[in-house]
């Protein structure tokens, strides 16, 4: 009964999303106050509906339930509990319920917190928000009903063993509450452009929700880079996949729109650019949806996929982001734009930001999608991949980290070069000392390194610049956020390029007793041991690893052969330095007695995603400044309508 | 009107877009990776044989005027048992079957002509995939029909069914 | 490290040695599918190459990231024909004469590969001749003058 009840209620949250929409559509002029009060009520019972429909189909999961057709497919009821819940969204139609559930919640917290944004122009954006959700609601009953029964099934096929690891509990839900969060963006500018409202009010209505939903996002790709590193064995940690493309793109936007908002915030300045960066954001999560469920692209990451949904996610595509996109091209000539800018000035700065991080937006999707375009149009088959983003986006983002470093010390209006020059310097002479060490100690380590590190560690210093003779007690807390994160981008960058220049890898046949070196550490095999798991049977190597003459740790890498379905998988070992990770991995065969050994010692990788999350505290930080200056705000002045 | 028009330019950009997405939709699924191989001449190769009874395979048998089929194949690759009953048609037919087998071992593989039959006047042995590499082959079973100067003349990628003896036959230049 | 790096070199060479005493016809030589190169300037540009070669079998990883066979025999190939003395360029055009550009997620530049730089370089040009219309040069102007 359980799947039958998660089924009414998705039926009943999509009516409640089309009665949202057409409250909305009908309410929008401000005599109709009652029909104005009911739609925010009706976003909530929306979200409330969603909410358990999936909840429905974590029970089904959690409970093994295998007369339900996704269960039966998808899991197993020798599955560890942790992978029985997180296995819901392991697969086409529970991440697709997950993606709906989040858009519903998002609905719902619009209209339960927002308070700054003008009435009718709340009441078109939760309009919006139950029209997109309503076109998804439409494909999951039509196209991918999770609750499908099935009869006659004792046992399921289980879950891929590679997601069977506490990432997929993690990585998707925070990814999606990042890609969806941003159908807030996209509501907002289509209410703002409905109501013909694009000021510095409605950007600072948006901002937080844009921030919130930005650094989900963050944390997402960040969780999602790190699990595939430790999870896939060969120690990489981005490939330049169409799916991990996807979701930097919606990244890149949302990060560029959070730097505009505060223009149109501050200074009343790119106001149609905001508007369009708000859908794009949202259209690229929205693209990214599409290029990972419909299988039109070949990618590392494992989906069941199927043509027919494409088509289904594609025609949702050409109505809400072309209706939004002819929306724009209608409403927004009537909108002014806004003031001018000095050439030195900080909003020039940020747009000078917004141009490069939308040129490397495009670099993105044209390296993604020419492939098939060719293939599409003259059937030529080319590969677009790392060679290819490293060294056009590369360049544009060391760019990029550089108008970042200077940003912050330009004022508002205007400002004049002599006094920048002054206040760069000091990191500027850092650079070049850097960039002097590097040249003169580390050999050649390649042209992207090397000025990789060079901007990582100017960036490191400008970026704290804002704070340097300031109260720090005084200084708002959304100046520190801005400061973390940008520290979190030059920690970031400092990662990548220091795992590229200096990661050395050794890929050895050893016998049991044979010792071989990888970067400053011996490695020792020691022998191999069985381990029974849960729903596995482990192959254990014994590795004794020292440094030097220190005291021999040991390191046990894994191969796991799983029972359902039956797969062998390579579990790691991985230990962390301060300076570094040792990262080893058993091979599958054994060769005349020889195990393969494969070791990587990776120095300062950590810093990759340790910048990573810098970012999203930063975010954090600004976002909590900004929403309790509003709060205190609001308590002085009486509360806005 | 200048600034009107550039506010069309991105609903121009995405519809372009989701012209590339559609036709992507609509092209025939086809993850086959063509050798580039097939117009040029065999490479050079000599592989030891695979079973203690039928003679190995190199690239000097295929000189001699008349063309051939060159399967390469393994014992261990599932769909490869389908196709062997039409390469013994083609076989009954005159053609000759020359086999290439990739990562297998004598006693697989004599299993699996034991159970299937054995189409092949030769079976070479490609413990390293050299040879599958050298003729720019992708995966199991793969097929390339060969002239009799030693030239690849077409390649048939996947299992080789009823259908497609005809235009096997017409690349070896005979009449079915 | 010198006593360690004295007994490494004696393992090395020692390696070949119990091989061939062996009657067993098994290879002297390294497995390089799985095995490093000795010499590390070739075997670091071995690794560049394999990051940047499809495997042609799982189709969306590279060789240098992939647990299937036919990527162990490119890895293969690849460390032997670096080890031999070619460069990294040279084994790259074997292999895209064997499978077409679709092998290496190098894109070639050719005529039909242009977009992929044109439309990032339109997109810049277009980006900063909208910026200077939105930016006033009055002030600098005045400064000058």
């Amino acid at each position: 009964m359980i799947a039958e009840a998660g089924l009414a209620a998705l039926w009943f949250a999509a009516a409640l999303a089309l009665a949202q929409l057409v409250l909305g559509a009908m309410a929008t002029s401000d005599a109709r106050a009652a029909l104005r009060a009911s739609i925010a009520p009706v976003a909530v019972v929306q979200a409330l509906f969603v909410a358990i429909s999936f909840f429905c189909l974590i029970a089904v999961f959690a409970r093994s339930d295998m007369s339900v057709l996704l269960v039966a497919a998808n899991s197993h009821s020798a599955k560890p509990m942790i992978y029985k819940i997180s296995g819901t969204w392991g697969n086409h139609e529970g991440s697709m319920l997950m993606w709906v559930a989040i858009l519903g919640v998002a609905g719902a917290t619009i209209a339960l917190f927002e308070r700054k944004l003008r009435a009718d122009t709340k009441v078109a954006t939760l309009a919006a928000q139950g029209a997109i959700a309503l076109g998804f609601y439409a494909f999951l009953l039509i196209a991918s009903n999770p609750f499908a029964r099935i009869t006659g099934v004792i046992e399921g096929q289980g879950l891929n063993p590679l997601l069977q690891d506490p990432g997929l509990a993690f990585h998707p839900p925070t990814l999606y509450a990042g890609y969806v969060g941003m159908s807030a963006a996209f509501s907002f500018a289509v209410g703002a452009l409905v109501t013909r409202n694009v000021g510095p009010e409605f950007a600072r209505a948006m901002r937080p929700w844009i921030l919130g939903a930005w650094i989900f996002l963050t944390i997402g790709i960040t969780a999602g880079s790190y699990w595939a590193y430790y999870t896939l064995g060969w120690g990489g940690w981005w490939f330049w996949d169409p799916v991990e493309n996807a979701s930097l793109m919606p990244w890149l936007a949302a990060t560029a729109l959070i730097h505009s908002v505060t223009v149109l915030a501050t200074r009343d300045g790119l106001r149609a650019w905001t508007i369009m960066l708000a859908v794009l954001a949202f259209s690229m999560s929205m693209v990214g949806t599409f290029l990972v469920r419909s299988g039109v692209l070949t990618s590392v990451h494992s989906f069941a996929v199927d043509p027919q949904r494409g088509l289904f996610i594609l025609e949702l595509l050409a109505v809400y982001i072309g209706g939004a996109l002819t929306l724009f091209a209608l409403r927004v000539g009537t909108v002014s734009e806004g003031t001018r800018f000095d050439p030195f000035s900080r909003e020039a700065a940020l747009v000078a930001n917004n141009l490069l991080l939308t040129v490397i937006l495009i670099v993105v999707l044209a390296g993604t999608l020419y492939p098939l375009a060719l293939e599409g149009f003259t059937g030529a088959k080319i590969s677009v991949g790392a060679p290819y983003f490293n060294s056009v986006a590369g360049p544009l983002a060391l760019v990029l980290m550089l108008i970042m470093a200077m940003g912050p010390m330009l004022r508002w209006r205007s400002d004049r070069p002599g006094l920048l020059l002054r206040r760069v310097a000091p990191a500027v002479v850092v650079g070049a000392i850097a960039l002097a060490l590097l040249i003169a100690l580390a050999g050649p380590i390649g042209i992207l390194p090397l000025f990789g590190l060079t901007v990582a560690a100017l960036v490191a210093v400008a970026s704290v610049a804002p704070l340097w003779k300031r109260n720090l007690t005084r200084t708002p807390l959304f100046t520190y956020g801005m400061v973390i994160a940008h520290l979190g981008c030059a920690v970031s960058i400092a990662g990548m390029a220091s795992e590229g220049a200096f990661t050395k890898e050794n890929l050895v046949a050893v016998k049991v007793g044979e010792t071989q070196p990888i970067g400053p550490f011996a490695v020792t095999f020691a022998g191999l041991r069985e381990l029974p798991g849960p729903n596995y049977a482990a192959l254990e190597g014994v590795l004794l690893v020292a440094k030097g003459t220190g005291k021999p740790f040991i390191m046990a890498p894994q191969l796991r052969q799983f029972r359902d379905p039956p797969m062998l998988t390579n579990h790691a070992a991985i230990r962390t330095f301060w300076n570094g990770q040792l990262y080893l991995t058993i091979g599958e065969k054994e060769i005349d007695g020889r195990w393969l050994l494969r070791m990587w010692w990776k120095p300062f990788v950590t810093l990759i995603w340790l910048g990573g999350a810098m970012i999203a505290l930063g975010g954090a930080l600004a976002l909590l400044g900004r929403v309790r200056r509003d709060l205190f705000a609001g308590r002085r002045v009486g509360a806005p309508a | 009107m200048k600034r009107g028009l550039i506010l069309w330019l991105p609903l121009a950009l995405i519809l372009m877009l989701f012209a590339v997405f559609w036709v992507g939709l609509h092209r025939q699924e086809n993850h086959d990776i063509a050798s580039q191989m097939v117009g040029k001449p065999l490479p050079l190769f000599t592989a030891p044989a695979a079973l203690p009874g039928q003679p190995g395979a190199a690239t000097a048998d295929f000189r001699d005027g008349k063309p051939r089929l060159l399967n390469v194949f393994a014992s261990w690759c599932v769909p490869c048992v389908a196709e062997v009953p039409v390469l013994m048609r083609l076989k009954a037919m005159g053609v000759e079957v020359v086999g290439i087998a990739v990562h297998d071992t004598a006693p697989a593989l004599d299993q699996f002509l034991a159970r299937n039959g054995n189409p092949y006047a030769r079976i070479g042995s490609d413990d390293q995939s050299r040879i599958q590499l050298a003729l720019g082959s992708s995966g199991v079973p793969e097929t390339f029909v060969i002239d009799g100067q030693g030239r690849i003349v077409k390649q048939h990628i996947g299992v080789v069914g009823e259908g497609d003896v005809p235009e096997l036959l017409a690349a070896l230049g005979q009449k079915p | 490290m010198r006593w360690f790096a004295a007994l490494l070199a004696a393992m090395l060479l020692a390696a070949p040695a119990t091989a061939q005493n062996s009657i067993a016809p098994t290879p002297a030589a390294p497995d390089y599918a799985e095995v490093s190169l000795a010499d590390p300037v070739k075997e670091k540009q071995a690794l560049a190459l394999m990051d940047n070669i499809r495997c042609v079998v799982c189709q969306g990883q590279p060789v240098s990231g992939s647990n299937a066979d036919l990527a162990g025999d490119m890895r293969r190939i690849i460390r032997e024909r670096i080890g031999a003395g070619e460069t990294p360029e040279q084994v790259r055009a074997w292999l895209v004469s064997k499978y077409g550009a679709w092998v290496s997620f190098k894109p070639p530049l050719e005529p039909r590969t242009a977009p992929l730089w044109l439309v990032p370089l339109l997109a810049l040009a277009i980006g900063l001749w909208l910026l200077m219309r939105r930016l006033k040069w009055d002030r600098l102007k005045g400064a000058k003058s």
